[in-house]
């Protein structure tokens, strides 16, 4: 995984951010007017495999102050949701984040699920974490998009998906490719 | 065609309505703040609402090809409720996000002394975080009501320019154009504005300032209100490119003001149809 330091590489010089983060390392609570702002200060476009320039730049900013992270999810849009989602497991873990990625599972917001999802999701049980990749499949996310799928998946979501390839074949309807693959290759092993 | 629907209540409306707007050619709109149905008691009620402006809705009109915008506030009926005043403090949060256009919708209901207070609260803080302003009319003693409006937005020295009273009428479009401010008008079934009225009213008062809106709501309304008046204009004799300049380019004018308006990708799929640019520029994100 990418860490902070190649992040912030990858996304260049930005003089806003310097400011930014100089302003948080002396007060925290600052981040909280600095974080929505970050994509008009410094891009969207994508700078890193995985990553968008806000994305980074919002990582860094959360980095600097990483007790804010439950408020800034809280009043975020759902472009900084994604950003603290996708920035959780580069900054040293402060309070109850996993409750975090609960209220993104909980949403229709397939980017949110799918951040949810990524590597942020070392921190889920393993019941949540299933019906995450469940989840997925019934909103037509690449599972792609799940951290480390093919050493977590086991033989009770083998058991899940088997049971829902059987509801849409009796539905006379389509079982995505990915799921379907995902299944053979838990079968089969 | 494209059409700018600049006030419609999506959050009331169905993936029917979506899926009809994107066929017609509604591209983006934005969606003000406003009461519901039923009366809310506090703060919480609002933050819910707000994050669904900035997230849920969004999200749900560009899965059909709409851009989704909006405009936050503490509106001017539930201003009348000191449980709901809090709200106000809670603005800036909102008011700091990308997808907020403009601090909305403020303005009167009934013309009460808090309604006052928390009108001109709202334009500083419009001032404040650099947004322009949209403007409620009252529908009780309009005429009264937007004369008082325009006072307000004069006192408050907010540029006149980046202020839109909505929901005129043949009788109060003169005031508002008058005192330098844009033009809003709502275009309902059989209440504030008809498709040939407004029409009329582009042939009297022309094309400049003015903004067309369906004002879709949880009551009887019509997304598609805003396709009928470009359907009316040119029954009428106007131009396609003054159709466009209506439904299209005047609200992209208005909200560019933000420097938040994101329209990167439509914007040059225009350029390409049909040659026209909003003073010569497309509008693309940031502007910061």
């Amino acid at each position: 995984m990418t860490g902070l330091v190649e992040l912030r590489a990858a996304l260049g010089e930005n003089g806003w951010l310097d400011d930014a983060l100089a302003k948080i390392t002396s007060d925290p609570a600052a981040v909280g007017a600095l974080f929505p702002a970050a994509g008009r200060r410094c891009g969207r476009e994508p700078v890193a495999p995985g990553w968008t320039a806000d994305e980074v730049a919002r990582a860094l900013l959360l980095s600097a102050a990483p007790g804010e992270a439950e408020t800034l999810y809280r009043y975020g849009d759902a472009d900084e949701k994604r950003a603290v989602l996708k920035a959780l497991p580069l900054i040293p873990a402060t309070g109850e984040t996993v409750s975090l990625l609960h209220d993104a599972l909980r949403t229709n917001d397939t980017r949110l699920v799918a951040a949810a999802l990524g590597p942020a999701a070392r921190q889920l049980d393993a019941a949540t974490w299933r019906q995450g990749v469940l989840k997925c499949v019934f909103m037509g996310i690449p599972l792609t998009a799940v951290d480390g799928l093919p050493d977590r998946a086991d033989a009770v979501l083998a058991e899940m998906l088997g049971a829902f390839a059987e509801e849409r074949k009796a539905a006379g309807r389509d079982v995505p490719a990915d799921a379907q693959e995902l299944l053979e290759q838990l079968k089969g092993a | 065609m494209r059409i700018f629907d600049p006030h419609i209540h999506m959050t009331s409306r169905t993936t029917d309505d979506y899926e009809r707007m994107a066929a017609a050619g509604v591209r983006a709109v934005v969606e003000p703040a406003f009461w519901l149905g039923q009366p809310r008691t506090g703060p919480e009620s609002f933050t819910d609402y707000f994050d669904s402006l900035i997230g849920w809705e969004p999200f749900r009109a560009s899965q059909f090809g709409i851009r989704h915008h909006a405009t936050i506030a503490l509106n001017p009926k539930e201003a009348n409720d000191r449980r709901c005043r809090p709200v106000l403090d809670l603005l800036p949060r909102y008011l700091a996000k990308d997808g907020v256009v403009a601090v909305g919708e403020i303005g009167y209901d009934s013309m009460t002394a808090d309604e006052d207070e928390v009108f001109a609260a709202q334009l500083a803080l419009a001032i404040e975080h650099d947004l322009p302003a949209l403007v409620h009319t009252p529908h009780r003693d309009k005429a009264r009501g937007t004369e008082r409006s325009i006072a307000v937005v004069r006192e408050s020295g907010i540029d006149p320019g980046r202020v839109v009273l909505d929901h005129l009428n043949e009788l109060t479009v003169a005031p508002a154009l008058d005192a330098g401010l844009w033009a809003g008008f709502s275009i309902y079934p059989d209440t504030k504005m008809s498709p040939d009225r407004m029409v009329k009213i582009l042939s009297e008062y022309g094309l400049d300032r003015v903004l067309v809106n369906s004002a879709a709501d949880w009551g009887r309304s019509d997304p598609l209100l805003t396709l009928r008046t470009a359907e009316e204009m040119r029954a009428g004799g106007f131009t396609e490119d003054d159709v466009d300049r209506v439904l299209w380019r005047n609200p992209v004018e208005f909200f560019s003001q933000s420097g938040r308006l994101d329209l990167s990708g439509e914007e040059r799929v225009d350029v390409a149809e049909t040659g026209a640019t909003f003073a010569g520029n497309s509008i693309l994100r940031g502007g910061s």
